[in-house]
């Protein structure tokens, strides 16, 4: 009964640990699925992220705060995210490596700078006293904040869902996702559309930041942390796909959660490594391969 | 005959430039000690105020009238974070700038770098953290804790308490494996409950389930050598998870005043604390030390264990110099175990012939302002162990 009680709880602290590999993910699968960049930068969107929660709920505490704490968040890393799409990634996209290396040194740049500014140890976003609960269910209980944060990426993923097959700026991600060429031959603004969606992913990397700074402290190499799970569960998820994201976040969040039943957290995080490696061998296109009729696919 | 000529005038050169050094050193000129800490870099925090610490000790030194009557001028070097560094600027610090003796180091991998340069060169470094044990090296003076006069005089205090079982939790590295390994050999020597043992990756900050095997275990109480901002993310999703410091008391080996208020002091509120030395203790000695070093860093500036043990460091070199009456490493070691007992911000205090030091071990548990208050006090100084008796029987400090 024990046993059945313990995997039931890690079943819920797995979906929660695959929440926030998604949060972190899903900025990364919409740049790296549209652009073909690999922005190693992404993880200081989060950061930033944290950092305007912090700022925010220092001057509005409690619940408003945070209400006011998710637009802020997600507008800022937005910002940040066009701004590094406008004059970093556009010019150096032809360059995959280039693109590799100009990103990871600003990544570097914005760690530093973050701890000039707020000083190397953790700030702490605190959380609305209300969400310091758990809920109990017979003999199990779940903690409130991560339950919101589990509610926080399920409409995330759904309002992407809707955005991507249901809006004109949908429709045309998907052409450009296709086929980049002949969607910029038919009169599709291809930068924009480039610009856009980065942008919409770096936002949700600001709100992944948020959901972060609830469960831990926001430092200056916050997003290093999360930024090789989002990796893997990219490339787990098979290249851009959302939906294989999502499968993959499940898989590696769910996976750690049960064998660290048995072993330790270190012992958990090889063991999801050798996992990857594993499925990558077996199935290189990941979860779910995007079709695609473009030739360098 | 030319090549003869030629190696004399050489043997005269190398004969003059000696003379030329051995005057310059007979010369009261000042004499240079290294000030070795991260000024940079994640601990950086911590380190900073150490060597403020260890630099105002100079500083009251030399407004005495110095050491043998020569002033101490201090050489700061950044170790950066990073093992590698430390042990580059040591080498530095002994072989270029000439120094009598180093003042430095924090992590153990710090130090563990450091200790084959200070071996090489037969120079003495003065280390200020409480550290796992399982060394002795002639050429350092450890002064921070050893683990039985810092993790087990808290063992004994839950004892007293009546916690029957307990839960260990670190992060993955050298100190929290050893300091377990002890605990959990003591534990079963007194015939109690080891609940769980769970390590986390150092900064890591997913504690879901680690909080679910406690929730799961029950304990009495939690020991935690978690390390940095993982305390953050541990106490955080405690209370998220409904376990209040109060229903279930967390004693921490690492949250000292300083880091109390960089988390905030809410956060940790009602969790303990064991060191060596707190900011709020009520002696003479102390309340002069804070004051002074308030006046000089500001009347914010928060007092800590390492920094007070880094304070003392210096303190100690000048009293074993003196009694050495030289700076040579060998002799000034020599004398520092030798020394009689000395008053200190941490009450009286004396190297033991292992060069660890003889220390009071204090519990405290945090209250609101970030500060700590004392519940529990070893009746005298504890000599120091570097290996534990019952987790590494029969291993001793060889004779230094």
């Amino acid at each position: 009964m024990d046993g059945v009680v313990l995997a039931l709880g890690q079943g819920f602290n797995g979906l929660s640990v695959a929440s926030l590999y998604l949060l972190a993910a899903l900025g990364l699968a919409l740049s790296f699925g549209l652009m073909r960049v690999i922005n190693m930068a992404h993880g200081e969107l989060l950061m930033l992220g944290g950092y305007i929660a912090y700022l925010v709920m220092k001057a509005v505490p409690g619940t408003a705060g945070l209400l006011l704490a998710l637009p802020a968040a997600f507008a800022g890393s937005a910002l940040l995210g066009a701004a590094i799409e406008a004059t970093l990634i556009r010019r150096l996209a032809a360059r995959p490596l280039d693109t590799l290396l100009a990103t990871w040194g600003l990544s570097l740049i914005l760690q530093q700078a973050a701890r000039n500014i707020f000083g190397p140890i953790g700030v702490e976003v605190r959380a609305p006293a209300w969400m310091n609960t758990a809920v109990a269910v017979g003999p199990l209980s779940f903690a409130t904040t991560r339950i919101l944060i589990l509610a926080l990426s399920v409409v995330l993923l759904a309002g992407l869902a809707l955005l991507l097959t249901r809006t004109r700026i949908g429709l045309l991600v998907r052409a450009v996702n296709q086929d980049r060429m002949m969607a910029a031959a038919v009169g599709v603004d291809v930068r924009r559309v480039d610009m856009v969606m980065f942008a919409l992913g770096s936002g949700v990397a600001g709100l992944a930041g948020v959901a972060l700074g609830l469960l831990g402290p926001v430092t200056p190499t916050v997003g290093q942390s999360y930024i090789v799970p989002a990796f893997l569960v990219v490339v787990m998820g098979g290249l851009g796909s959302i939906t294989g994201s999502t499968v993959a976040a499940i898989i590696l969040g769910v996976f750690t959660a049960m064998v660290q039943i048995f072993v330790d957290v270190s012992v958990a995080q090889v063991l999801m490594l050798l996992l990857v490696i594993a499925f990558i061998q077996v199935r290189p296109q990941g979860v779910l391969a995007p079709r695609t009729r473009a030739l360098d696919a | 005959m030319l090549g003869f000529s030629k190696g004399v005038s050489r043997r005269m050169v190398v004969l003059l430039a000696g003379a030329a050094l051995v005057s310059c050193s007979k010369d009261a000129g000042p004499v240079k000690v290294g000030v070795l800490q991260s000024l940079t870099g994640t601990m950086a925090i911590s380190e900073v105020t150490v060597k403020n610490a260890e630099l105002m000790a100079i500083d009251e030194i030399n407004a005495a009238g110095g050491v043998l009557g020569r002033k101490i001028e201090a050489v700061v070097e950044d170790g950066a974070s990073d093992p590698v560094t430390f042990s580059q600027k040591a080498a530095k610090l002994i072989e270029s700038n000439k120094v009598v003796t180093v003042f430095g180091g924090w992590t153990s991998a710090s130090r563990k770098a450091m200790l084959p340069v200070f071996q090489r060169t037969n120079n003495l470094l003065w280390y200020p953290v409480q550290f796992e044990g399982n060394e002795c090296s002639p050429n350092i003076m450890y002064s921070g804790a050893q683990p039985n006069q810092q993790i087990l005089p808290a063992f004994d205090w839950a004892v007293a308490q009546g916690y029957k079982s307990y839960f260990l939790v670190g992060s993955d590295y050298v100190f929290p494996r050893t300091a377990n390994l002890i605990l959990k050999t003591h534990i079963a020597d007194r015939k109690l409950a080891t609940a769980g043992e769970e390590y986390v990756p150092l900064g890591g900050a997913d504690f879901s389930t680690v909080i679910s095997k406690i929730q799961a275990a029950k304990p009495d109480i939690i020991f935690s050598t978690l390390n940095g901002d993982s305390n953050v993310a541990f106490f955080k999703q405690l209370a998220a998870a409904g376990i209040s410091t109060t229903t279930l008391p967390v004693m921490s080996f690492s949250i000292g005043e300083q880091e109390a208020q960089a988390m905030g002091p809410q956060l940790v509120q009602g969790s303990y604390a064991a060191w060596n030395y707190f900011q709020s203790l009520d002696t003479p000695e102390n309340k002069a030390f804070v004051a002074a070093y308030k006046k000089k860093y500001g009347a914010e500036a928060v007092v800590t264990d390492p920094m007070v043990h880094g304070y003392i460091n210096v303190y100690q070199w000048k009293a074993a110099v003196e009694k050495a009456a030289s700076f040579d490493p060998t002799a000034v070691r020599k004398a520092a175990v030798a020394l009689a007992d000395a008053p200190s911000p941490m009450g009286p205090i004396k190297f033991a012939t292992n060069q660890s030091l003889v220390q009071t071990a204090y519990v405290g548990q945090l209250d609101a302002g970030g500060q700590f208050k004392i519940v529990s006090k070893s009746p005298t100084p504890i000599a120091p162990e570097p290996y534990d008796r019952l987790a590494f029987p029969g291993k001793t400090c060889a004779p230094a």
